[in-house]
Order: C-alpha cells, then structure tokens, then sequence
C-alpha cells in the first residue's frame, strides 16, 4: 500500500483543485449570464426585492392566498419538512385541527372542498406552490375582505395557473407569491 | 393528474434511450478507442506523469484493491480534518462553526463511501469552503472510485483475461475526465438556468410582501448538486435536498435530475454488453433490474396517489394523493418514482420525505436498499448484482446437474464463500444495527431519537442502518441521529458496507481470470437468457425475503395494517 500514497497524495490534490476550485467556477462564471446572477431569481416591485420567485413566503394576513403549512414557518435560513409518519396520532390531530380552523375562518367551506395540500406540510417548508384547488377554496374568503367580486378573483387565478412542463409532463400549480402580487394590483 | 402519469414514464424513458448511447460511449473510453473527448488525452497524461503514475503499468486485483483502499483513507484523513476546522477557515460567509469530531468522523466516512447519509443540514452545517473542497470533491471521486472497481471486473470478465487488469489510477482518472466532470457541467448549466444559484454570496435578508423578515440560504450550489445525482452520492446542498426550491426548482430540473441519477447506473450495463461484447447478457440483466424496480414503484405509486386514508376519513379531497412531505410542483407520482429511484440506486436524494410516506412506499423504499442491486449505485450496482449471479449460477448448477461456470470459468468453493458472505454482510449489519439502537431506545426512551411512536419509530431506526449499509444516505430524516451513538456506529456500517462489496467482487473476478478459460459449449449453463434472468430475479428477492421479512413486519407492515384495518 505504501507505494500507491504518495502518487495517491499527489493525485488528490490535482484532483480538488479540478473537482472544487475550477469546476465550481466554471459554474459560476456561466450563471452570471442568467437572470438572477446565479443568486437565485427575486421578484421585484417597484425596484425593491419582495422575495424570491422559488422560495415560499409566509402569509398569516387574511387577505392574502395562503400556502401550505410549514415544518420550518418560511425561514429560509433553513429547510425541513415535517417528517412526520403518516399514522402518527399526534400528527393526524394536528391535521384535523388545520382543517377546523380553515372552516372558521371560510366561512360557507365544505371540508371535501378542501384539498389536501392545503393542510400538510411541504417537502423544504418553503414550497412556493399550491394547488389551483387550494387557491380556488380561498376566494370566497379573499373577496369578501377585500371587497372584490369572485368572478374576478376566479379570473385572476385562471390567469395564474402554471401549465405542465410542455402541456405533458406533472401537475398545475399556482405560484402563491406571484399570485398574490398580482391579487394586490387588482 | 394523467400528466403526472406521464411525466414519469416519459423521464424512464428518456433515461434509457440516454443511456444506451451513453453506455457505448463508456465502453470505447474503457477501450482506448475513439472519442469525441479525445483532446483531453495530453492533459491527463500530464497529470499521471506530475504524479508519477505509469498508466501502461498494469496491476493485478489485489494491486487494484491496494491503491483503491489507499487513495481512499487519504481522502478520508483530509475530510475529517477539514470538517473538524471549517469554523476557522475561509470562505464561510454565514459564520457556520466546524463539526463536532463524531458528526466530522460520520460526515467524513459518508461521502467518502458514496454514501451521503447526512447527520447535519447544509444551511447551518458547513461552510462554502467544505462544501465545494471537501463534499463536491468527494462526490466526484467516490463515484470515480465506484465506476473504476467495475471496470476492473469488466478487465477480468473479458475471455482473454490474465493478471494484468489494468491501471487503477489510469481507469479511474478517466472516470472524472470522460464521464463525470464534463456531463455535470452541463447538468449544472440547466439547472442554473432554471434559478439554482451557483454564486458565492451569503444568506440573503429580504422583506416579504406581507412585510416579515427572513433570510434566505444560498450559494455555489448547482456544481455540487449536479455531481451529486451523477454519481449516485445523493448529499443534498440543503437541508431538504431535492425537495428544496432552489436546489430543484422546477418540474424540468426534476426530470433532469431523476434522469441524472440513473443514467450511469443504467449505462454501465449496456457499457458491459459492448464492452465484453456480450450485448444480450446486457439486455437480460436490464430487464431483470427494470423487472425488480417496478416491482417496487408500482405499488409506490398507487399508494402514493390514493393518500392517507386517516385523512381521507376527516373527509377532505385527496385528488392530489397523499402530500405530507411533498412539493406541489413535482405531484405525488413523481415524489414516488423518484423515491424508488433514489433507493434502487444507491443516490438517496430526496425530492419528497420519505419518513412521511405511507407504509406500502416505506416497504418498498426499504427493499430497494435491502435488494441494492436494482440498477444500484455508480459501478457498485452492478458489483453487487455480480454476487448474486455467482449464486445463481451456483444453485442452478445444482439444479441441472452441470458445473456451475461463469463466462468460460467454473465456478468453485473460494469464489462460493467469498460472495455468500458478501450477500449475507449486507442483512448482518442492518439487522444488528437495529436490534442494538432498538434495545438502546427501549432501556432508555429518554435518548429521544424518535420523532414518530409505534411501529413508525421502528421503521425509522431500520431505515437509518438499511440506508447506511446500502451507502444510501436517504433517510427517515426525523431520526434525531446526530448523537455519538448514530454517528460512530453508522460510521462502522458506511465502511464496511462500502468496501466489503468492493472487495468481494473484485477478488472474484480475480480469480476467475486466473482460472483456465473453457469455452462455451452445449453442456453450458447460459447466463445470457431470460430464464437465467428470472433465476437470479428470484435469487435476489428470496434473500431479502428471508433475511429482511420479520424486521419489515415489525416496522411499515405493521403500520400499514394499523392504518387500513382499524
């Protein structure tokens, strides 16, 4: 063994600095001709960041289109999911009160209107999407504190639906930041 | 929802139409013929000749094993020091600290094994500097590592095999240069199209619409999660791994990054079949791990997407399928095959999580790693496969009455025993692990690794040594396991569980190479038809259901009952 370590020595450190200082910087270098710099896409208002357009935000504010709960409440800083196994009592109360407490505050709501999204907790706890379902069991709630007709706000997330990738690959989805950027202007 | 469907059928297929080119590629890098990659050929002789390596100095396969174990205890030294200092070292713009020395050890091991079990998350849990000098750097060497033992046993499998199986250092730098360096590079440029950030600035502080604040963690991100599904190491820049927006942003990027992952895997086997030229023993041994994958994603996907039935009973809709754990973006379906993916293969990325699927996914997310012969991971896939042909051809020679040959050469009781223990290695260490942190937990609940009661909390200590002797790394990530205990004895389990099944196939192939070539004749045991195909299907599952069947119906079966029929 002792007369591979020493080429072994010298190839490791050829290697790391292919693998760790050159290759990274190619990256790098190639993501500063893409829109976000290579620091993540932001979404900008009136020339100030409001956040980014992958990243899930909190909405705790009735007005707005809320998203799905979180196992880490939006801090980006970090990412975690709930983890939480799917016949965990504990879990399934939690679940249940979710559900309740959207039905207080939506009035009129049936709980087989409520799709599942809505009340589990993403994969990262930062999923910036909802289903257009959960987006949908919201309006009612949306136009009433805002004083806007539903027609309107159904159009308005008709208009925010994203499509599968081409028309063909995975599901639609609704940007909850986008959608409520959008919501503000109407 | 049909899109869903489709979406996934649509990324398996393109990985095999990519992968069967891609395989040829392989097979004519291994041969020294033409490629269209040939210009770098100057550059690597420069850096064998600067590191004073002969690539036309052939070894044999102890030689081989030698200069693997060396160049990898090197790479370990280095991690583990590295880790164990990252607090005081440069580029660390979030102020992370360094690792403790058990989570460093682990941390260490596991990506040096190919691994990627991860005990810290890699917001708080290092710094640029690691992630790029010690993790990136590990994921592209340890696949290297990986693909190079492979070739080597492709070098003895060939008819006219001697001593002489090549250069291990030769093989395995042009590992990185042909294969992984130049495809992640361009896996990086996709993803950072797509809003993966690869730049070097700390977290971000920002306002959200509603006016809180937050920061967000960022970084030189898509060069590492490139390499990471490439070479099947699966150790997330995030926490969350795939499932995280920013390492996975959108449905395009997942479909990039399935295919990413199995691509190598899937190629390997078709680069034997032109390699040795023997391209139908290539298609029987595809279909037979195509065959045992979707035995494993079909009921996946169907659990998947009817949902929780402890949910279905508080009486809202489900149309999307059960999303505890999941991303709207990526749909139950995809969460699903790409958690069988990621077990059959030993990657163990995570684009939804798994300790929140339901129990069926759990079961067959176990024996994708208890099986670890499906595909499996970068080289090790296929080596681990190589033990369970050796026994089918030996228990089918029983049957038949002939001499149990592989490829014109008998095979006898050294080469017998050598792969009875590799084969029964991998149940030892996942079931003795187990039955030692489960009498652990129950003397003392108050350690407190569980993060779900029952039957759940079992499948969670099962889940964490099945990962590791697999060199998974995914997890039922509400395992609270960084804690001396999880980090020093998962640590033991990484090795051996990497290097025995290096070691074994290796030193089989070896002395098969050895042995006097005999050619093929009536009297023959074929290898290369599909009833020899289902003879090894049958080997592969009657083992894992003999060893692993109890700690299952302990573990997500038992959970499953519960949960359906109460």
């Amino acid at each position: 063994m002792k007369t591979y370590l020493l080429p072994s020595l010298k190839l490791t450190g050829i290697l790391i600095l292919i693998c760790s200082v050159i290759y990274p910087l190619l990256v790098y270098l190639v993501s500063l001709a893409t829109p976000g710099h290579g620091n993540g896409n932001k979404l900008m208002e009136n020339g100030v960041v409001i956040g980014y357009e992958n990243i899930g935000q909190k909405f705790t504010d009735e007005r707005y289109f809320q998203g799905r709960p979180s196992a880490v409440d939006y801090n980006a800083a970090g990412s975690a999911g709930s983890n939480k196994g799917p016949s965990n009592a504990e879990y399934l109360a939690g679940v249940k009160a979710r559900i309740d407490t959207f039905l207080i505050h939506n009035p009129g709501i049936q709980a087989a209107d409520i799709p599942a999204d809505l009340v589990t907790a993403s994969g990262s706890g930062l999923d910036p999407n909802i289903s257009v379902q959960a987006a949908r069991v919201q309006i009612a709630r949306i136009a009433k504190l805002r004083g806007k007709s539903e027609k309107e706000l159904n159009a308005l997330v008709d208009r925010m639906i994203e499509h599968p990738l081409l028309g063909l690959f995975g599901p639609e989805k609704i940007n909850v930041l986008k959608l409520n950027i959008a919501l503000t202007k109407i | 929802m049909n899109t869903e469907l489709i979406g996934v059928i649509a990324t398996f297929l393109i990985t095999v139409a990519l992968a069967i080119p891609f395989g040829k590629y392989i097979a004519r890098v291994f041969k020294g013929e033409k490629t269209l990659l040939d210009f770098l050929a100057p550059l690597e002789t420069r850096i064998l000749k600067l590191c004073g390596i002969d690539p036309g100095r052939q070894m044999n396969w102890k030689q081989h094993l030698l200069a693997l174990l060396a160049i990898n205890m090197l790479w370990f030294v280095y991690a583990f020091i590295m880790l164990l200092t990252q607090g005081s070292l440069f580029l660390n713009p979030d102020g992370n600290p360094s690792m403790s020395p058990d989570l460093s050890f682990n941390t260490a091991i596991s990506f040096m094994v190919n691994c990627n079990l991860q005990h810290y998350s890699g917001e708080t849990g290092l710094t640029y500097l690691t992630q790029l000098a010690v993790i990136t750097f590990l994921q592209f060497v340890s696949a290297a590592t990986g693909i190079a033992a492979l070739i080597v046993v492709f070098n003895a499998m060939r008819e006219k095999a001697t001593e002489g199986l090549g250069n291990f250092f030769d093989i395995f730098l042009k590992s990185l240069t042909r294969i992984l360096l130049p495809v992640s590079f361009i896996l990086a440029i996709i993803l950072v199209f797509n809003g993966t950030p690869a730049g070097f600035e700390g977290k971000d502080t920002i306002t959200t619409l509603q006016g809180d604040t937050v920061q967000v963690s960022r970084g030189p991100a898509a060069g590492m999660i490139a390499i990471k599904h490439l070479g099947t190491n699966g150790g997330g820049w995030f926490g969350a791994n795939s499932a995280h927006p920013l390492e996975n942003p959108n449905y395009l990027t997942n479909m990039v990054e399935m295919i990413a992952q199995v691509l190598i895997p899937i190629a390997l086997i078709f680069a034997m079949g032109f390699y040795l030229n023997r391209k139908k023993m290539a298609y029987v041994i595809f279909g037979v791990m195509t065959l045992g994958m979707l035995t494993l994603l079909i009921p996946t996907l169907i659990a998947e997407s009817n949902g929780n039935p402890a949910i279905a009973h508080m009486g809202i809709s489900q149309a999307t399928g059960s999303m505890e754990g999941k991303e709207v973006r990526f749909g139950p379906k995809a969460s699903a095959y790409w958690s069988i993916v990621t077990t059959v293969i030993s990657t163990g990325s995570v684009n939804s999580m798994h300790d929140s699927s339901m129990p069926v996914s759990g079961t067959m997310q176990l024996l994708g790693m208890m099986t670890n012969a499906f595909y499996g991971g970068c080289g090790v896939g296929i080596l681990n496969y190589y033990i369970f042909i050796i026994i089918a051809v030996f228990i089918s020679g029983l049957m038949v009455g002939r001499t149990p040959e592989f490829l014109g050469r008998k095979i006898e009781a050294r080469e017998m025993k050598i792969a009875t223990l590799i084969a029964l290695l991998h149940p030892f260490l996942i079931l003795v692990g187990t039955a030692i942190s489960s009498f652990v937990y129950t003397k003392d609940p108050s350690v407190g690794w569980l993060n779900n009661p029952g039957y759940h909390g079992f499948s969670e200590m099962l889940y964490e040594y099945t990962s590791s002797a697999a060199n998974n790394g995914s997890g039922f990530e509400g395992l609270g396991d960084n804690n001396w205990f999880w980090n020093i004895t998962t640590g033991f389990v990484l090795i051996l569980g990497r290097f025995l099944p290096i070691i074994g196939p290796v030193a089989i192939a070896g002395i098969l190479a050895n042995k006097k070539y005999v050619p093929e004749s009536a009297g023959t045991l074929r290898t290369d038809t599909g009833t020899f195909g289902i003879m090894t299907y049958a080997v592969i599952m009657i083992i894992a259901a003999l060893a692993f069947f109890p700690a299952l119906v302990l573990g997500p079966l038992a959970e499953y009952f519960n949960l359906y029929h109460v």
